[in-house]
């Protein structure tokens, strides 16, 4: 579907609602493995972003992005910030093909350009954090997310998997971040960086299946 | 007493908490005087426990040399965003800043004597990291 303004801001709205809803979880589940900030870091992340809508609705696409990974990174902190921040702008320089974005209005942005995009953006996300696959993190919901939307599937698998990702998280031991410290005492907890990605795919999801073309 | 800007290696402190990163920079301070450009950064943008890209760029740019600057951080967030911070200087003053792989403040401590006698930023971060082998 093509993605407008107004698209946009809806789904920064819908975001900042999700994470808003379930900060006091991601807090509950970052004090058990981690220093317990993730909720109200990720809360004050979206609520920044969602200051900024208009202007960053009105921005092409790519910018878009690459606007709200700024906005992420100056206003999350912790190590969330840096990571998601990184997902962002990655995605909207991917986009951006290295070119001079379009004026303002409606994009097409073909599915395997945006996969391509977006298997780029994860690369750096686990360059930034030195991490892989299976160390408890938010890359285990990103790595079969970008899997599922490499082959093209429908928004509610894709939303499904990122829930079974973060899920999967629990029985894993963390290799990265503060968690890590706790070594085998890790394992038996969804990780927070894992569950906030997996909150913000599916809403994400939900809103492209309900805005699909009919 | 402003210090010699250029001169010698500036020292930034990033940690999680203020009350450490103060601490750390008093430590620094007592053992240097002004003879090095010196910063710190500690909390969130709220002033929790947390650090954030802003403050660590604004303590870059008040401890900033043409000599170089050297960062000491705790925790593993502290890194990443000084990470995101030093990107943001753009490629030319990146070039000229170290995040040190070394304790927070026997890592500054030391950093900030080898620098005061005018060393390089490389002999600096040297030094430093000389305590995590």
């Amino acid at each position: 579907m093509p993605l407008d303004a107004a698209n946009v801001a809806e789904l920064i709205e819908l975001c900042r609602a999700q994470i808003e809803r379930n900060c006091e979880h991601l807090g509950r589940l970052d004090s058990a493995i981690g220093d317990g900030d993730h909720g109200a870091n990720m809360r004050r992340g979206l609520e920044a972003v969602h200051r900024e809508r208009a202007e960053i609705s009105a921005l092409p696409l790519p910018a878009a992005l690459e606007r709200i990974g700024l906005v992420l990174v100056m206003s999350i902190g912790g190590a969330a910030g840096p990571l998601y921040g990184t997902l962002l702008m990655e995605l909207g320089r991917g986009l951006a093909g290295g070119e001079t974005p379009p004026p303002s209005a409606p994009l097409r942005i073909a599915p395997a350009d945006f996969a391509a995009a977006l298997a780029q953006a994860v690369a750096a996300v686990a360059r930034r954090g030195r991490s892989g696959p299976g160390d408890k993190t938010l890359l285990d919901v990103l790595y079969p997310v970008q899997v599922e939307i490499a082959r093209h599937a429908a928004p509610a698998r894709i939303a499904a998997c990122a829930r079974d990702a973060a899920q999967a998280t629990q029985m894993m031991l963390a290799r990265r971040g503060r968690a890590s410290y706790l070594g085998a005492r890790s394992v038996g907890h969804e990780d927070p960086g894992a569950s906030s990605c997996a909150l913000l795919a599916t809403t994400i999801c939900q809103y492209f299946q309900e805005h699909a073309p009919s | 007493m402003t210090p010699a800007r250029g001169a010698n290696v500036g020292i930034v402190i990033v940690s999680h908490s203020p009350l450490v990163a103060q601490g750390a920079a008093d430590m620094v301070r007592q053992m240097v005087g002004g003879c090095v450009p010196l910063a710190w950064s500690g909390g969130n943008v709220e002033g929790g426990l947390g650090t954030h890209v802003a403050g660590i760029l604004a303590a870059i740019e008040q401890a900033w040399s043409e000599a170089g600057v050297a960062i000491f951080v705790d925790l593993g967030g502290a890194e990443t965003n000084s990470e995101m911070a030093v990107e943001r200087l753009g490629p030319a003053r990146a070039a000229k800043v170290a995040i040190c792989n070394a304790p927070l403040v026997e890592g500054a401590v030391v950093a900030a004597a080898e620098a005061s006698g005018g060393s390089s930023l490389a002999r600096v971060v040297a030094t430093a990291e000389e305590l995590s082998a």
